[in-house]
Order: C-alpha cells, then structure tokens, then sequence
C-alpha cells in the first residue's frame, strides 16, 4: 500500500517536471547463486563467472544493452556480489558511467519495516519500485544474467510497440524433442500468446521463453504491487500468468540467433568449446556489436619458442610455455614448460605447473596446479557428493585452489580451497571424490 | 604530489621510413598492446603526478584518439586530469609550434594557472619505467636548477649523436652538453626527461621566447650549461627511445626477451593503455607459433615465428611470418612469406606474396586496397 500511494504521488510529480524520462530502461537479475555451477560459484554470483577467455558472463547483457541504445540499467545483486561490483564499477567499460542513468547497482536494503531479501524475481524488481519510478520509464525490460547471446532489444522494443503489447517475452524456437524442458509459448499467427505450458510433456509448440521480457511499466507496476504479498513472486510463475488471466496483450518475439544458457556445468564447458571451433556459429570476432569487458590485464600473450598451440583462444598477458590444445586460456594464465593441457578451460590467473596435464577441466580463477599434478585421468564414476552438478566427465576446481605437485585427480570431481598432500590418500583422488576446503587466508 | 607533467609528443622524424606517416612517433605502437605514449604516461600516473599536459602537433589524429579520456591512465578530471594542447591561432600568436619551447610557451597559461612547484617535461617516445619522484628527490638534494635524466648507452651499437650527450663530474653535474653531435663524446645520453622548478621554467621559457629561440634542448639546456646548475639523474633500468627505424624495431624485438617482458608486464607498476574491447586471441589448427607476443582479436592460421603480431591481426593459411613485427588490424592473406619487416596497420598483404627485409627490417606500407583505395 506504501508504495502504491508513495509511487502514485511520486510518479505524478515526476510527470509534472518531467526532468527526467527515459524511454525504456533494463532491470538486470544478477543476484542467484548458479548452484548448478557447483563449486564455479562458491565465492561469485553466476554473472560474474568468466567466460570465452576474457569475459563474464554478464558482459553479454550488459554489451546488449549499450549496443542496444539502452543506457540505464539497475543490476540486482544479492548472492556475493563483490566480484560482479567490482566488474561493474560504475560502468566505465560499457559506457554507462552516466550523469542521468547508466548502471546502478541495486542490493537489497534495510526498511523500515518489512525488511527482507530479494525472495523471488519480481520481488526484487518489486523492492526496487521507486528505482525505476525515478526514470520515469514507458517501458521496462528484464533481463537474465546468465545468458550468451547478442540481441538488439531495440527491434524488440519496436515490436511490442508495433502490437500494442502490454507483455512481450523473448523467445527461442527450439527442437520440438527439447521442448519439454522449457517454459513453452503457444503463440496464434500475430504472435499474440495464448497459452503457456511449462516443461509440457506433449509440447504444442517449440517456442521456449528465454527470460527475457519487456513491460509496459504502468502494467508491470500493477502486477507487481498486487501480488507483493505472494511470497518468492517470480516473473515466470505469478506476473506473467497474473497478466495473462487479466486479460493483457501478451507477445512472443522471437530470437532466431544464437542463445545459450551456460546454468550447468556441462553446458558452460559445451558453450565455452564451440568458440574454438574454425568458424564459430557465436563469432565474437565482428567489430559490429562488440561485447565489452573490464580488462584488467592488458600486455599481450607470449608463446614460448618450445610451446605448441592449437584449437585455442587465449587471453591477454597469458604465457604459454606449454603444450595448450583444444582450450579457453584466460587472461594472465601461465602454462608451464612440460605441461599440457586438453578440452580445458582455465581461467583469469591460473598457473599450470611444469609437466603437469590438464584432460577435461574448467578450472577457476587463481588456482595454482602443481608440477607433474594430473587432472583428469581414468575412467568415469559418478560424483559421491551431486552427479546431477558434476559429470560428463569433467573436473571442477574452484577459485583460488592449490593442488599440490604430483598428484593424481580423477574425473566428476571436485576441488576447492589449499589442498596439500595429506588430502590425496596414496598422491590420489580418484574419479567421482571430491575435496572441500577453505582458502587459507594468508 | 609537488609536481604537473608536460609530455612533448608533438614531433616527427624522418627515420622513421615512413612509419610515421601514419601518425605521430608518441603514437606508435609498441610491444604488442600499447602505445609509445602509454609508457610515459603510466609513468606520470604511477608517479602520483595527476595532472599532465601533452603538447602535439604532427600528425596527431591517432594520437588524440588514443587520449581520448583520461580515465585510462587513471587520472582525475577534477583534481588534475589530462590536457591535450595543440596549437591554436590566437591574437597574438598565428604561428604553429616552432620548437618544444615554443610549444611550451604557447601554453604558458598552464604553467601559470598551476600551483605545483615543479614540472616534470618528459618526450612521448621513450619507453622505461621511471618513478618521477625519485628524480624530483634527487633534484632537491643536489639543489639543482635542472636535471636531466640520462642513460650510459653502448656507443658502438646505438646512433648515439641522434641524442643529446652529456659529459659529468663526480657529483653528477652536467660540464658539458651537445645536442646531436657530429662525432660522440660521451657515451651518456639525455633520455628527454628533465625537472624543473615551474617559475624557474616560466622565467626560461620567457626570456627564450623575447630572444626569438624555440628549442627546449638547444635554446635553454645547452646555453644555461655554464649558468645554472644543470644535474644528470642516471638512469640504471631499461630506457629505449623508438624515434628511428632500427630501434623502433630493436625494442619492439626487446619484448620477446623473458627480462624485459616480465619487467614491463609482470612487475608493479603495470603500463596502461586504452582499452579496445578486443576478442581474445585465437588459435585455428594449423597455426604454429613460437617465441612470439600475440595480441587480442588476432587469428592465426599460419606459421609465427620471433615476431609480434599487434592487435587485430589476421594470418591466413600456410602463411609463414618471421622475425617480423605486424601492427594492428593487419590481414594476411594465405600462402604469404614475411621475414624481417614491419607490415603498417591495416594493410592487407595478398595472397602469394613474399617480403624479406634485407639487412635491415622492410616497411611495408600503402597496400590498403581492402578498403577500396586504389593501389598506386
């Protein structure tokens, strides 16, 4: 009810100034864990995760929007936002360091009453109300921080205004045999949506919701504070079937480029691989719709006179005195003389010991990897602590990880924190074991 | 910080062979993902000087659009910041820089509006690591009028008289001083980075102007050699000056040495640049590379051999480059041959061709038909 009055009065003394108006601004949800990146998102949020040798993945929404002519975007962070505020700044790299708009990020914050953490997607919008209401917005648009992709929202602004949409969602055809894995779409010739199925069993159609959504705020603002008592209200869940039961014009646009969703483990090492590939279906090498980072390392790589490269995007400062075939090496990483390194991603910082090898890894950021170490060897065993997170053979190691030298680590495992010799019974971690420690703090 | 920065990056020399042509020598890039300016500029920043002046005049489009903010070396905008200066036709002043200290004196409004005591002039083509503050401490010990940073070099390898030489007492104080001179009598350069008081400056810069004089080194340093009291700061660390051909291409080469690599890249203080959002280097399956610095956005298909590829840089298959140093956005096409030369930015070497600098490193220019430009 606060806001309901507050908000009214606020938004007809703004429309009486009128200093400030904003045509459409981006409300980015940043702040979810990515639980299904395991031990990738123990210390960052899911956005900030690296990516493709140089980039996290928040860097695509956040490039999508400037590229977009988008120049106010609210970041929702919650779950350990430190590295994803420092990488955003004041957003200097993407050209939204702004007088009126650019980035800001939003946090949850004390109240005086009814204090709580963001508890669902459009709660968090929710909780951020007067935020928006400030830039006086026609339209707001939602957006996911945990998606590879580039998009113009600004054709699918033109077409939610073309339709006279109260709602549009993005959305992705997908093979029909997939379909019923996604939130599905079911769409009449306009593109006017009548029916949604969620994960259908018989799908009637292969439009999947990519969780992106562009408002008509006076709708949105409604929605949201009706159903600001339900609890965890989430966007997929209660604003859009609110909407959708009363009556509202609701959208599909859809996205026939390149989109995917790197939420697990495997699909983040599958993505992360196809950019090696000679021609890449995601190229980011088009000086048209560039996406943008905070480079923090800037001298070129080095490629040692012994060292052999092939199949492989390297990042800045890097030195390859190694053997890298078939990886994403990211910014300032070191491969030592001996070692080698296949099917890996390694990223910002790591250093590869001398002699070691490296089959089928992603590794995070910081990590030291000792010398002769192993990881990856033998045959597959389900993982003891969530075959669900870690499989498909992969080995995960955790940011700022030590693994002693001359070790031996299996595959569908696990390894975070300084681990020492004590840790690996017989110099081995055999495949499916995993190892969960703290980082020393020294 | 007691202390403004004044960068001249306004010059043009002709042994560059054309290099400059381009652009101004303080905008050449360097080691891969800089450029020449970025070393001193870093060195400002990183010295706590926040507030710098760069004086340019030839050439300077790519210059200024590399100086674009000043955000990328980290200075204010407020307390400080960059400034660029280049010459503007005033009431009383029609002419162009005629020389550094006329560039300086055309400016004087900078030194005067400044409240910092001293002013630290350094060249914009000089690539070193230096903390000004260390000079400036040796400048207020030796209660000097002057320094001038210096540098032993190896008469027998560098062009030494394309440098100023000076010639000291035990002390450190400059007896005697030659710009450019026929025969080398010293084996001391300067390495253009002096410390002045800024009234001291002011006073100089004045009373050189009144006499119609317009050199920084020929009109102030050399004539007051034997008046005030000029010191030599020497400088014991990695300097290179990249104004010719031979030594742009020596210090480039210099970065493929693990001493000189890990001292600019890996050791604090860290060299900025502007940053241009470029893709990370990628690696297709016929690419063979050895001992060799790769940039962002490159892709690499061929055969790199001791060389750098800048920025941006395309190798097409079975295209074989040695001993080479290729600037940003070039493309090579397949089935090229390149040993020993410098290919310009954004050339387009065709296909079949084959270049080999005989001697001396081959520039390669003017072969941009890429973007429509007929070739001559």
């Amino acid at each position: 009810m606060y806001y309901n009055e507050m908000g009214d009065k606020l938004n007809k003394c703004m429309e009486e100034k009128a200093l400030i108006k904003k045509e459409m601004i981006a409300m980015l949800l940043a702040g979810g864990q990515g639980s299904r990146l395991g031990v990738l998102t123990s210390k960052i949020a899911k956005p900030a995760v690296s990516f493709g040798g140089k980039y996290r993945i928040i860097d695509f929404p956040l490039s999508n929007c400037i590229n977009s002519g988008i120049d106010t975007v609210g970041v929702l962070t919650q779950y350990q936002p430190l590295r994803l505020n420092t990488h955003i700044g004041i957003g200097i790299p993407w050209d939204l360091d702004r007088n009126v708009g650019g980035v800001s990020i939003l946090p949850p914050y004390e109240k005086s009453a009814n204090s709580e953490w963001y508890t669902g997607t459009a709660n968090a919008i929710y909780q951020n109300l007067r935020f928006i209401d400030y830039y006086n917005p026609e339209y707001v648009l939602i957006l996911g921080g945990d998606h590879i992709y580039k998009m113009d929202y600004e054709i699918m602004l033109e077409y939610h205004k073309k339709n006279n949409a109260d709602v549009t969602i993005a959305t992705l055809p997908v093979p029909y045999e997939e379909a019923h894995r996604f939130g599905i779409c079911i769409a009449d010739e306009t593109g006017r949506i009548n029916e949604f199925e969620e994960k259908p069993k018989n799908p009637r159609s292969n439009l999947a919701s990519m969780g992106i959504y562009i408002f008509t705020w006076k709708v949105l603002r409604e929605a949201l504070i009706k159903l600001s008592e339900v609890p965890g209200c989430d966007f997929g869940k209660h604003i859009i079937p609110y909407c959708h039961e009363n009556g509202k014009r609701i959208f599909s646009f859809v996205h026939n480029g390149y989109w995917k969703d790197v939420g697990t483990l495997q699909s983040y090492w599958e993505t992360n691989m196809e950019l090696i590939e000679l021609i890449p279906v995601f190229n980011l090498y088009e000086s048209f719709w560039k996406i943008y980072t905070k480079t923090d390392v800037i001298p070129p790589q080095y490629i040692a006179e012994d060292a052999i490269v092939n199949q492989a995007i390297i990042g800045e400062g890097a030195e390859i005195y190694g053997e890298v075939v078939h990886s994403i090496i990211g910014p300032g990483v070191v491969v030592k003389k001996g070692a080698k390194v296949v099917d890996s991603i390694l990223m910002n910082s790591t250093e590869i010991g001398e002699n070691a090898y490296v089959d089928k890894a992603i590794i995070a950021e910081n990590c030291v990897i000792g010398k002769g170490t192993v990881i990856g060897f033998g045959e597959e065993a389900p993982n003891e602590f969530n075959s669900g997170i870690y499989n498909s053979g992969l080995v995960t190691i955790g940011e700022d990880t030590v693994i002693p030298a001359g070790v031996k680590v299996g595959r569908n495992t696990a390894i975070t924190g300084s681990t020492t010799l004590e840790d690996y019974p017989d110099n081995v971690l055999p495949s499916g074991k995993n190892i969960f420690k703290e980082v020393a703090l020294v | 910080m007691k202390a403004i920065g004044i960068v001249l990056a306004g010059g043009n020399s002709n042994r560059m062979s054309g290099l400059s042509k381009l652009r101004a020598i303080s905008a050449m890039p360097i080691a891969g993902s800089y450029r020449a300016i970025d070393f001193t500029l870093s060195n400002m920043t990183n010295s706590h000087v926040q507030k710098v002046a760069v004086l340019t005049q030839y050439n300077s489009r790519s210059l200024h659009e590399h100086l674009s903010s000043s955000k990328w070396w980290d200075f204010g905008r407020k307390q400080g910041g960059l400034f660029v200066f280049t010459p503007t036709i005033t009431p009383d002043n029609g002419f162009w820089y005629r020389g550094t200290a006329d560039a300086i004196y055309q400016n004087l409004t900078f030194l005067h509006q400044s409240h910092e005591p001293y002013v630290i002039i350094a060249s914009g083509d000089g690539i070193y690591k230096l903390d000004y503050r260390k000079v400036l401490e040796y400048h207020i010990d030796k209660n000097a009028d002057i320094t001038v940073v210096t540098k032993h070099v190896n008469v027998t390898e560098d062009e030494v008289t394309r440098y100023g030489l000076v010639k000291t007492d035990a002390d450190g104080r400059i007896v005697d001083y030659e710009e450019k001179p026929l025969i080398a009598n010293s084996s001391t350069v300067s390495c253009g980075i002096y410390v002045i008081r800024r009234r001291l400056l002011i006073e100089l810069i004045e009373s050189a102007a009144k006499e119609e004089r317009y050199d920084l080194v020929k009109d102030i340093l050399v004539r007051y050699k034997d008046v005030k009291k000029l010191y030599s700061y020497n400088l014991e660390t990695y300097w290179s000056n990249i104004a010719c051909v031979d030594s742009y291409y020596k210090t480039n080469m210099d970065f493929l040495k693990p001493e000189v690599r890990n001292y600019f890249f890996r050791e604090y203080p860290d060299v900025y640049s502007k940053i241009d959002d470029l893709p990370p280097a990628k690696y297709n399956p016929q690419a063979v590379v050895k001992n060799s610095l790769v940039s962002s956005g490159s892709i690499l298909n061929g055969v790199v051999e001791n060389s750098l590829l800048f920025k941006g840089v395309y190798v097409g298959n079975n295209t074989v480059i040695k001993n080479s140093i290729v600037l940003n956005g070039t493309y090579i096409e397949d089935n090229v041959y390149l040993e020993n030369v410098i290919v310009e930015s954004r050339n387009t070497i065709k296909q079949g061709s084959r270049f080999v600098g005989e001697g001396k490193p081959l520039v390669i220019s003017d072969m941009t038909d890429r973007y429509g430009i007929e070739e001559k």
